[in-house]
């Protein structure tokens, strides 16, 4: 025998569901006086310091399908590169950007749309840097556990070359889906579950 | 909270999440994961500060009424129908610390398992004051409480004849973006959740017991409401060995 190491095992997780909308963003679900504002519906104010961009996409199933009952959240550092987060040990982040932005895909075509700022650089472990990046989180019917992964900007082709996480996917042309589209400030990122473009997903 | 304040800024990396323990992406008994499902390996990396960071909300967003399902979305005098309830518990991390100021946000069915939703088709009544929405901040020892009515069970389309069990959703931020879960909370003694396709997506038992909240005798509140207990376990983190390197451990 040994001693025990007194762990406890994390909840498991289990799926948003189809009313996903009633819990996390019930204004745009039609459940209004409960909560003034939809929380992570607005990013950005007007004293935000940083270049104004926007990311629109999809989640598109394996079927060719945009999902219109997904919510997506995004997680991302300033424009200085500075996370408004506790655990933020740098320097302290803008105080008019959150960092943390949620919305869901629309009814209508299965779009999703942040107003947002381009991140700054983050180091990686032992303080060379990553290229900017924005983390996203997927959740909806189907989907039994978040789905995690990464947004890397098309104009940074030399920080996206030396970034160790880009630099870790074995299969090239796979990288590729964690580089939007578009141009600045409007960039487009389509996030494929299944096929041949599948998104690469992480386990971090 | 002077005592959190003062507490070293968290800069560990997380566990690493138990992929067995949890439902696996492709569940075919759950018709609809089989076109959402990623089929390609995840890609593995220890965390980095983007994960180790995470968003924190301050307890000023809350409202009064937010964690009182009963009456958020009552007219005034009114009340939700059904069975009072209490559900309470603390949010720990795997290696059974509390963790503070998490927001829990959950939704849920009203007591004849209708939600309050367009795409909603079921035929039980819908409750003119009920929304089925809520949430709450833990408190410095973890601990969250609300009450709501008890949800209904209901069918759903998958199999022919498939019925969800009672439950309540649970939406859980940590201290880092890693911790982030979406979880379910079912009620003891129901026999329907054995039989539940998406509770049957979880491949360990142990795992589906750990979301089945135990009625709380000496918690209910007498002449009022009964009480379940329901802990959450998040994510722990590494502890920092050698001194804090900013870009984290």
């Amino acid at each position: 025998m040994v001693q025990e190491l007194g762990h406890l095992k994390e909840t498991a997780s289990q799926t948003a569901g189809p009313y996903v909308h009633i819990g996390l963003t019930p204004n745009f679900g039609g459940i209004s006086g409960v909560f003034e504002r939809d929380l992570g519906s607005v990013m950005v104010n007007d004293e935000t310091l940083g270049e104004r961009i926007t990311v629109t996409g999809r989640v598109i199933d394996g079927a060719g399908a945009p999902l219109k009952d997904a919510v997506i959240e995004i997680w991302q550092a300033d424009a200085a590169g500075l996370y408004n987060s506790p655990s933020e040990t740098r320097g302290a982040a803008d105080p008019n950007f959150t960092g943390w932005g949620r919305g869901p895909t629309s009814a209508e075509d299965g779009t999703f749309v942040f107003e947002t700022v381009k991140p700054g650089r983050v180091p990686f472990k032992g303080g060379r840097l990553m290229a900017p990046h924005i983390t996203l989180w997927i959740v909806a019917r189907g989907i039994n556990i978040g789905l995690h992964t990464r947004l890397y900007f098309p104009d940074e082709a030399a920080a996206n070359a030396e970034d160790p996480l880009l630099q870790r996917i074995e299969h090239r042309h796979r990288a590729e889906t964690l580089v939007a589209g578009g141009q600045a400030p409007n960039y487009l990122f389509d996030i494929h579950l299944q096929g041949e473009k599948e998104t690469v997903f992480l386990d971090m | 909270m002077s005592d959190t304040e003062n507490r070293r800024p968290e800069t560990g990396a997380f566990f690493q999440r138990d992929r067995d323990w949890h439902p696996p992406a492709f569940a075919p008994g759950y018709k609809t994961s089989v076109l959402r499902s990623p089929r390609k390996a995840l890609l593995s990396l220890d965390n980095t500060i983007s994960e180790i960071t995470g968003p924190v909300f301050g307890h000023s967003i809350i409202g009064e009424l937010d964690n009182d399902l009963i009456h958020n979305f009552a007219k005034p005098g009114e009340s939700a129908i059904g069975e009072r309830i209490i559900v309470h518990g603390r949010v720990l991390d795997e290696r059974g610390r509390p963790v503070a100021g998490a927001l829990l946000e959950f939704w849920q069915a009203n007591a004849g398992g209708r939600y309050r939703h367009k795409k909603e088709s079921y035929l039980a009544a819908l409750d003119p004051n009920f929304g089925g929405c809520g949430r709450t901040i833990t408190d410095e020892n973890g601990y969250y409480v609300f009450r709501t009515i008890r949800p209904g069970a209901y069918p759903w389309p998958n199999g022919v004849n498939d019925w969800r069990p009672a439950h309540i959703h649970f939406s859980v931020f940590g201290h880092g973006f890693a911790q982030r879960l979406i979880t379910q909370m079912y009620f003891e003694g129901d026999p329907m959740i054995w039989k539940c396709p998406i509770v049957g997506t979880i491949p360990d038992r142990r795992a589906i017991e750990q979301l089945i909240a135990p009625l709380d005798w000496a918690n209910t509140i007498p002449m009022d409401s009964r009480a379940y207990k329901f802990d959450i376990v998040l994510r722990g983190r590494r502890s920092t060995f050698f001194e804090n390197r900013p870009e984290g451990n």
